[in-house]
């Protein structure tokens, strides 16, 4: 088991106190914060490689392009995939969405076509598929969640038909934290002819994730979720599928040749290979640098026990939170092995913004609001909902001062 | 002459179903801004000098000890702007 307390001196924040008191920060599945290592990686990228990559032959051009390339190694690694040619670098999970749903769906996708998507998702696993929808024609079905917040994994099976092209699935509800068999739904998607993508922005940096394993064609994440920088994340695609996509945007880098034809007044163009033909411009070399800092750290602590201390603490808190109050209510399933560490609550009485602004009074930050998922809401009949989220670096100290306020916030 | 902008850093709306309004008072003026506050508007519950449920007019909001005002049913901005300017100028 992980030791939360010699984790917590690699995280300079964790040291300053907010109004007053110190900082106990539960708002992971928003951000994480960033352990010195981090901050360091990029420090000394800057003061000593910093350089635009690829295509030049000085020496800082040079260092800086084998570590943005080992990078995108280290990275395919991390989640088991073929090669460095199956990750591409790109802002985030919303972006990594995108330039599926733009690359793929935009140029696939036809009117008699049909796409699955969850109830559960996050908004940036809705809205690409309902704008490239708009243009192209295809009709979006949306699958069911449980009153617990669970998938309803039969309702996907009767969405699915030969007119499926594509099924959307989070790894874990970014809301409930509930955890999908995505696996499950990758051979079901498969076994139609359809492709699979799920969003990981919960999943990968909480737990192991094998893409082999899983088989889904496609795999979202963030940098800044898993102790990584903001600006960076990675979509993982199997390099036969991404070899069949059209680039998303184009611009320096994405291509291999581009020959201005005399004749017909026009550019003839040569993409680049695996995975440049999808990072167009400049890339974010230092997010790149920071994220795999990042994974290095996960990595030494192990992605297993990352996994078990959260649900560790999930068991914890979720009883104590249960019994601070009878006003308090925490939604979706109370199950902790079915869950990442998550934790959706109300207070009777109180929008979840008030709830947030008490505990930010004492130092405690958790998030309020949709959390960028309004259906699943809608689905789960909640105004809005306040949100717990845990990573390594939190204790059961901490829980128990959450569960106190809570106790005082159950008393106005 | 003071402004609303002189004591308040960020008016943001919520995420949810509630339409509310956050305004988070300046750090250096915070303080004051919540003296003023419980002076001029009527206190009808409060918890610990944590949380102060007011009332203003026709408008209900809550108030916090940390310089941070949650306040509902507000058509726009123009219409908070006037309130929160005769709650702290």
């Amino acid at each position: 088991m992980l030791d939360p307390q010699k984790i917590r001196e690699d995280f300079p924040i964790l040291r300053r106190k907010v109004n007053g008191h110190p900082l106990i920060y539960f708002d992971n599945a928003a951000t994480s914060q960033k352990p010195k290592q981090v901050i360091n990686a990029i420090k000394y990228y800057y003061e000593n490689h910093n350089a635009n990559v690829h295509r030049a032959v000085h020496t800082l051009s040079q260092e800086a392009s084998e570590l943005y390339e080992n990078a995108h190694e280290e990275i395919a690694h991390f989640i088991n995939a073929r090669g460095m040619e199956e990750i591409v670098f790109v802002r985030g999970t919303t972006e990594a969405i995108n330039l599926v749903a733009y690359g793929w769906g935009l140029h696939n996708l036809k009117k008699e076509d049909e796409v699955i998507v969850s109830l559960m998702e996050h908004h940036s696993n809705i809205i690409p598929w309902e704008i490239i929808s708009q243009i192209r024609g295809f009709k979006i079905k949306y699958s069911q969640v449980e009153s617990d917040g669970a998938l309803d994994y039969a309702s996907v099976e009767n969405l699915l038909s030969r007119k499926t092209r594509m099924v959307c699935l989070s790894h874990v509800s970014n809301v409930t934290g509930i955890i999908n068999d995505v696996r499950k739904v990758a051979k079901t998607a498969h076994d139609h002819g359809a492709l699979m993508l799920v969003d990981g922005a919960q999943s990968v940096p909480h737990m192991p994730v094998n893409v082999k394993e899983l088989d889904a064609d496609f795999l979202a994440f963030s940098g800044h979720k898993m102790l990584g920088p903001t600006g960076i994340g990675a979509l993982y695609g199997k390099r036969e599928v991404l070899e069949k996509m059209r680039p998303f945007q184009g611009g320096g880098e994405m291509i291999k040749e581009v020959s201005f034809n005399r004749k017909r007044q026009c550019c003839s163009i040569t993409w680049n290979v695996l995975p440049w033909k999808f990072e167009a411009g400049t890339p974010d070399v230092s997010g790149a640098v920071g994220l795999v800092e990042a994974v290095r750290y996960l990595k030494r602590i192990g992605m297993e026990n990352v996994k078990k201390y959260e649900e560790t603490l999930t068991k914890y808190a979720l009883p104590r939170m249960a019994d601070s109050s009878r006003k308090i209510e925490i939604y979706g399933s109370k199950d902790a092995s079915r869950k990442c560490g998550i934790i959706p609550f109300g207070v009777k009485g109180l929008s979840s913004h008030d709830v947030a602004l008490f505990l930010d009074n004492y130092g405690i930050m958790v998030r309020s609001g949709f959390h960028c998922a309004q259906p699943l809401h809608e689905v789960l009949k909640l105004n809005s909902s306040a949100r717990a989220s845990f990573y390594i670096y939190n204790t059961r100290e901490e829980i128990d001062m959450f569960t106190e306020v809570l106790k005082e916030i159950g008393q106005f | 002459m003071a402004t609303v902008e002189d004591y308040v850093s960020r008016i943001e709306g919520t995420c949810g179903k509630e339409k509310d309004v956050i305004v988070i008072f300046k750090y250096e003026r915070r303080d004051e801004a919540v003296k003023k506050i419980l002076e001029r508007a009527t206190l009808k519950k409060s918890f610990a000098g944590i949380i102060f449920e007011m009332t203003f007019k026709n408008y209900s909001f809550r108030l916090y000890g940390s310089g941070k005002a949650i306040f509902r049913g507000f058509k726009n901005k123009e219409e908070l702007n006037v309130v929160i300017s005769e709650l702290v100028l």
